[in-house]
Protein backbone atom coordinates (compact mmCIF):
# COMPACT_ATOMS: atom_id res chain seq x y z
CA UNK A 1 0.00 0.00 0.00
CA UNK A 2 1.47 3.13 -1.39
CA UNK A 3 1.89 6.52 0.91
CA UNK A 4 -1.17 8.03 -1.89
CA UNK A 5 -3.40 5.17 -0.91
CA UNK A 6 -2.63 5.40 3.15
CA UNK A 7 -3.45 9.15 2.83
CA UNK A 8 -6.88 8.15 1.21
CA UNK A 9 -7.88 5.46 3.15
CA UNK A 10 -7.36 7.57 6.20
CA UNK A 11 -9.23 10.60 4.80
CA UNK A 12 -12.42 8.40 3.61
CA UNK A 13 -12.28 6.56 6.77
CA UNK A 14 -12.36 9.52 8.80
CA UNK A 15 -15.51 11.03 6.10
CA UNK A 16 -17.43 8.25 6.76
CA UNK A 17 -16.86 7.91 10.93
CA UNK A 18 -17.74 11.87 11.12
CA UNK A 19 -20.81 11.59 9.00
CA UNK A 20 -22.11 8.17 10.60
CA UNK A 21 -21.51 10.54 14.00
CA UNK A 22 -23.53 13.56 12.39
CA UNK A 23 -26.71 11.27 11.92
CA UNK A 24 -26.91 8.88 15.89
CA UNK A 25 -25.76 11.65 18.18
CA UNK A 26 -27.83 13.31 21.02
CA UNK A 27 -26.24 17.35 20.82
CA UNK A 28 -26.93 18.87 17.69
CA UNK A 29 -23.85 21.03 18.34
CA UNK A 30 -21.72 17.80 18.63
CA UNK A 31 -23.65 16.95 15.37
CA UNK A 32 -22.47 20.41 13.33
CA UNK A 33 -18.78 19.74 15.00
CA UNK A 34 -19.23 16.74 13.43
CA UNK A 35 -20.32 18.09 9.94
CA UNK A 36 -17.02 20.17 10.05
CA UNK A 37 -15.25 17.38 10.09
CA UNK A 38 -16.50 15.48 7.27
CA UNK A 39 -16.37 18.76 5.21
CA UNK A 40 -12.50 19.09 6.33
CA UNK A 41 -12.00 15.18 5.57
CA UNK A 42 -13.42 15.77 2.04
CA UNK A 43 -11.76 18.87 1.28
CA UNK A 44 -8.50 16.28 1.80
CA UNK A 45 -9.80 13.75 -0.84
CA UNK A 46 -10.52 16.84 -3.10
CA UNK A 47 -6.58 17.78 -2.63
CA UNK A 48 -5.78 14.56 -3.84
CA UNK A 49 -7.99 14.88 -6.63
CA UNK A 50 -6.66 17.84 -7.49
CA UNK A 51 -9.28 20.45 -7.03
CA UNK A 52 -7.48 22.57 -5.21
CA UNK A 53 -9.46 25.78 -5.68
CA UNK A 54 -12.95 24.03 -4.14
CA UNK A 55 -11.18 22.33 -1.61
CA UNK A 56 -10.27 25.97 0.04
CA UNK A 57 -13.51 26.69 -1.07
CA UNK A 58 -14.90 24.54 1.31
CA UNK A 59 -13.07 25.03 3.91
CA UNK A 60 -13.55 28.79 4.05
CA UNK A 61 -17.69 29.45 2.69
CA UNK A 62 -18.91 25.79 4.14
CA UNK A 63 -16.72 25.59 7.36
CA UNK A 64 -15.91 29.67 7.96
CA UNK A 65 -19.65 30.65 7.06
CA UNK A 66 -22.40 27.76 6.86
CA UNK A 67 -21.47 25.83 9.21
CA UNK A 68 -21.25 28.86 11.87
CA UNK A 69 -24.47 29.76 10.78
CA UNK A 70 -26.34 26.16 11.70
CA UNK A 71 -24.13 26.62 15.23
CA UNK A 72 -25.53 29.73 15.89
CA UNK A 73 -29.14 28.66 15.03
CA UNK A 74 -28.73 25.76 17.26
CA UNK A 75 -27.37 27.83 19.99
CA UNK A 76 -30.01 30.47 19.90
CA UNK A 77 -32.47 28.15 19.65
CA UNK A 78 -33.84 26.92 23.09
CA UNK A 79 -34.66 23.36 21.91
CA UNK A 80 -35.81 20.65 24.55
CA UNK A 81 -34.15 17.31 22.73
CA UNK A 82 -35.71 14.83 24.33
CA UNK A 83 -39.18 14.60 22.52
CA UNK A 84 -37.08 15.23 19.14
CA UNK A 85 -35.36 11.96 19.73
CA UNK A 86 -37.74 9.57 19.65
CA UNK A 87 -38.56 7.51 17.37
CA UNK A 88 -34.83 6.87 17.19
CA UNK A 89 -34.86 3.21 17.76
CA UNK A 90 -37.92 2.64 16.17
CA UNK A 91 -36.77 3.38 12.96
CA UNK A 92 -33.36 2.61 12.74
CA UNK A 93 -34.08 -0.64 11.63
CA UNK A 94 -35.55 0.97 8.29
CA UNK A 95 -32.68 3.33 8.07
CA UNK A 96 -29.95 0.98 8.40
CA UNK A 97 -31.99 -1.43 5.89
CA UNK A 98 -32.57 1.47 3.38
CA UNK A 99 -29.08 2.41 3.77
CA UNK A 100 -27.56 -0.84 3.11
CA UNK A 101 -29.93 -1.10 0.29
CA UNK A 102 -28.48 1.96 -1.47
CA UNK A 103 -25.35 1.89 -0.40
CA UNK A 104 -25.52 -1.91 -2.18
CA UNK A 105 -27.16 -0.92 -4.77
CA UNK A 106 -24.91 2.04 -6.21
CA UNK A 107 -22.11 0.34 -5.14
CA UNK A 108 -23.13 -2.95 -7.80
CA UNK A 109 -23.71 0.01 -10.37
CA UNK A 110 -19.82 1.94 -9.90
CA UNK A 111 -17.90 -0.86 -8.57
CA UNK A 112 -17.33 -3.03 -11.48
CA UNK A 113 -17.94 -0.39 -13.88
CA UNK A 114 -15.21 2.25 -13.16
CA UNK A 115 -12.76 0.14 -11.76
CA UNK A 116 -10.58 -0.34 -14.33
CA UNK A 117 -11.01 3.00 -15.32
CA UNK A 118 -7.32 4.67 -16.49
CA UNK A 119 -5.92 6.53 -14.04
CA UNK A 120 -4.49 10.23 -15.04
CA UNK A 121 -1.40 11.36 -14.36
CA UNK A 122 -0.48 13.40 -12.16
CA UNK A 123 0.05 17.58 -13.19
CA UNK A 124 3.29 18.94 -12.91
CA UNK A 125 3.91 21.60 -9.95
CA UNK A 126 3.13 24.43 -12.38
CA UNK A 127 -0.25 23.65 -12.96
CA UNK A 128 -2.67 25.98 -11.46
CA UNK A 129 -6.17 24.80 -10.94
CA UNK A 130 -7.78 27.83 -10.14
CA UNK A 131 -7.00 29.82 -13.53
CA UNK A 132 -8.20 26.99 -15.22
CA UNK A 133 -11.16 27.08 -13.42
CA UNK A 134 -11.41 30.53 -13.53
CA UNK A 135 -10.62 30.13 -17.49
CA UNK A 136 -13.64 28.12 -18.10
CA UNK A 137 -15.82 29.59 -15.63
CA UNK A 138 -15.73 33.28 -17.11
CA UNK A 139 -15.90 32.05 -20.57
CA UNK A 140 -18.15 29.11 -21.30
CA UNK A 141 -20.08 29.43 -18.30
CA UNK A 142 -19.94 32.93 -17.33
CA UNK A 143 -23.98 32.97 -17.53
CA UNK A 144 -24.64 30.65 -15.07
CA UNK A 145 -21.63 32.51 -12.99
CA UNK A 146 -24.24 35.90 -13.30
CA UNK A 147 -27.16 33.25 -12.44
CA UNK A 148 -25.79 32.09 -9.23
CA UNK A 149 -24.88 35.60 -7.66
CA UNK A 150 -28.64 36.46 -8.71
CA UNK A 151 -29.09 33.23 -6.55
CA UNK A 152 -27.16 34.67 -3.92
CA UNK A 153 -28.59 38.29 -4.04
CA UNK A 154 -32.26 36.61 -3.53
CA UNK A 155 -31.48 33.95 -0.84
CA UNK A 156 -30.09 37.57 0.62
CA UNK A 157 -33.32 39.30 0.67
CA UNK A 158 -35.02 36.22 1.75
CA UNK A 159 -33.85 35.39 4.61
CA UNK A 160 -33.26 39.20 5.94
CA UNK A 161 -37.00 40.07 5.03
CA UNK A 162 -38.02 36.30 6.94
CA UNK A 163 -36.33 37.26 10.12
CA UNK A 164 -36.74 40.63 10.14
CA UNK A 165 -39.32 41.80 12.86
CA UNK A 166 -40.63 45.57 14.25
CA UNK A 167 -40.91 45.39 17.76
CA UNK A 168 -43.30 48.62 18.26
CA UNK A 169 -42.30 49.00 22.06
CA UNK A 170 -38.87 49.09 21.73
CA UNK A 171 -36.62 52.60 21.63
CA UNK A 172 -34.70 53.93 18.58
CA UNK A 173 -33.79 56.50 17.18
CA UNK A 174 -35.40 57.46 13.66
CA UNK A 175 -32.34 59.22 11.65
CA UNK A 176 -34.96 60.50 9.08
CA UNK A 177 -37.34 61.76 11.54
CA UNK A 178 -33.89 63.72 13.08
CA UNK A 179 -33.11 65.11 9.74
CA UNK A 180 -36.12 66.76 8.60
CA UNK A 181 -36.52 68.55 11.62
CA UNK A 182 -36.84 72.85 10.46
CA UNK A 183 -36.00 75.12 13.60
CA UNK A 184 -39.58 76.59 13.72
CA UNK A 185 -41.20 73.31 14.82
CA UNK A 186 -39.19 73.28 18.03
CA UNK A 187 -37.69 76.45 18.72
CA UNK A 188 -40.14 79.45 19.79
CA UNK A 189 -38.81 82.80 20.16
CA UNK A 190 -41.02 85.62 22.09
CA UNK A 191 -40.39 89.15 22.31
CA UNK A 192 -40.61 90.69 25.70
CA UNK A 193 -39.37 93.97 27.48
CA UNK A 194 -36.88 93.19 30.02
CA UNK A 195 -37.80 93.36 33.41
CA UNK A 196 -37.43 96.24 35.63
CA UNK A 197 -35.81 95.39 39.43
CA UNK B 1 -3.17 3.40 -7.22
CA UNK B 2 -6.74 4.87 -5.97
CA UNK B 3 -9.32 4.25 -8.40
CA UNK B 4 -12.23 5.99 -9.46
CA UNK B 5 -14.96 3.00 -8.13
CA UNK B 6 -13.07 4.19 -4.54
CA UNK B 7 -13.90 7.60 -4.44
CA UNK B 8 -17.72 6.57 -5.46
CA UNK B 9 -18.00 3.80 -3.24
CA UNK B 10 -17.10 6.61 -0.52
CA UNK B 11 -19.85 8.89 -1.57
CA UNK B 12 -22.59 6.48 -2.01
CA UNK B 13 -21.62 5.39 1.15
CA UNK B 14 -21.83 9.20 2.53
CA UNK B 15 -25.12 9.39 0.58
CA UNK B 16 -26.75 6.71 1.99
CA UNK B 17 -24.97 7.99 5.33
CA UNK B 18 -27.46 10.96 5.18
CA UNK B 19 -30.76 8.97 3.72
CA UNK B 20 -30.70 6.84 6.73
CA UNK B 21 -29.73 10.10 9.16
CA UNK B 22 -33.28 11.50 7.55
CA UNK B 23 -34.87 8.21 8.72
CA UNK B 24 -33.73 8.27 11.96
CA UNK B 25 -33.97 12.10 13.18
CA UNK B 26 -37.39 12.62 10.91
CA UNK B 27 -38.45 15.34 14.48
CA UNK B 28 -35.39 17.21 14.83
CA UNK B 29 -35.62 19.45 11.62
CA UNK B 30 -31.58 20.97 12.14
CA UNK B 31 -30.22 17.45 11.88
CA UNK B 32 -32.53 16.79 8.63
CA UNK B 33 -30.36 19.90 7.02
CA UNK B 34 -27.44 18.84 8.03
CA UNK B 35 -28.54 15.71 6.74
CA UNK B 36 -29.29 17.55 3.09
CA UNK B 37 -25.86 19.19 3.23
CA UNK B 38 -24.24 15.43 3.80
CA UNK B 39 -26.18 14.74 0.49
CA UNK B 40 -24.87 17.46 -1.28
CA UNK B 41 -21.78 16.95 0.00
CA UNK B 42 -21.71 13.25 -1.49
CA UNK B 43 -22.83 14.10 -4.69
CA UNK B 44 -19.92 16.56 -4.80
CA UNK B 45 -17.38 14.23 -4.39
CA UNK B 46 -18.93 11.94 -7.15
CA UNK B 47 -18.49 15.41 -9.63
CA UNK B 48 -14.88 16.17 -8.49
CA UNK B 49 -14.09 12.64 -8.84
CA UNK B 50 -15.51 12.15 -12.43
CA UNK B 51 -13.68 15.52 -13.23
CA UNK B 52 -10.06 14.32 -12.41
CA UNK B 53 -10.50 11.04 -13.79
CA UNK B 54 -12.34 11.99 -17.32
CA UNK B 55 -9.95 15.10 -17.54
CA UNK B 56 -12.53 17.54 -17.90
CA UNK B 57 -13.32 20.52 -15.90
CA UNK B 58 -16.99 20.90 -15.98
CA UNK B 59 -17.49 18.83 -13.19
CA UNK B 60 -15.69 21.45 -11.25
CA UNK B 61 -17.69 24.10 -12.21
CA UNK B 62 -20.88 22.23 -11.45
CA UNK B 63 -19.19 21.98 -7.86
CA UNK B 64 -18.84 25.40 -7.63
CA UNK B 65 -22.79 26.25 -8.63
CA UNK B 66 -23.57 23.57 -6.05
CA UNK B 67 -21.92 25.34 -3.46
CA UNK B 68 -23.61 28.20 -4.18
CA UNK B 69 -27.36 26.97 -4.38
CA UNK B 70 -26.59 24.83 -1.39
CA UNK B 71 -25.14 28.07 1.20
CA UNK B 72 -28.24 29.71 -0.27
CA UNK B 73 -30.55 27.08 0.86
CA UNK B 74 -29.11 26.55 3.88
CA UNK B 75 -29.38 30.33 4.64
CA UNK B 76 -32.65 30.34 4.00
CA UNK B 77 -33.60 27.11 5.71
CA UNK B 78 -32.04 28.51 8.77
CA UNK B 79 -33.99 31.56 8.45
CA UNK B 80 -37.14 29.43 8.04
CA UNK B 81 -36.29 27.30 10.93
CA UNK B 82 -35.57 30.92 13.17
CA UNK B 83 -39.26 32.50 12.38
CA UNK B 84 -40.52 28.81 12.92
CA UNK B 85 -39.64 28.80 16.06
CA UNK B 86 -40.56 32.35 17.18
CA UNK B 87 -44.14 31.48 16.16
CA UNK B 88 -44.30 27.97 17.40
CA UNK B 89 -41.40 27.45 20.22
CA UNK B 90 -40.55 24.24 18.97
CA UNK B 91 -38.84 22.45 15.49
CA UNK B 92 -40.53 19.40 16.03
CA UNK B 93 -41.40 18.50 12.66
CA UNK B 94 -44.71 15.92 14.07
CA UNK B 95 -46.00 19.52 15.25
CA UNK B 96 -46.25 21.45 12.44
CA UNK B 97 -49.49 20.09 11.04
CA UNK B 98 -51.34 23.24 11.02
CA UNK B 99 -52.52 22.47 7.40
CA UNK B 100 -53.99 19.00 8.46
CA UNK B 101 -57.40 18.97 7.35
Amino acid sequence: MGFEQFVFYVFAGLLLFAGAMVITVRNPVHAAMFLVMTFFTSAGLWLMLEAEFLAITLVLVYVGAVMVLFLFVVMMLDINLVPLREGFMRYLPVGILVALAMIIMMGLVVGPEFGAHPVPERHGPDYNNTAELGSILYTVYVYPFELAAVILVVAIIAAISLTLRRRPLVKHQDPDAQIAIRKQDRLRIVKMDSEKK
Amino acid sequence: MIQLSDYLIVSAILFGLSVAGIFLNRKNMIILLMSIELMLLAVNINFIAFSYYLGDTAGQVFVFFILTVAAAEAAIGLAILVVLFRNRRTINVQDMDSLKG
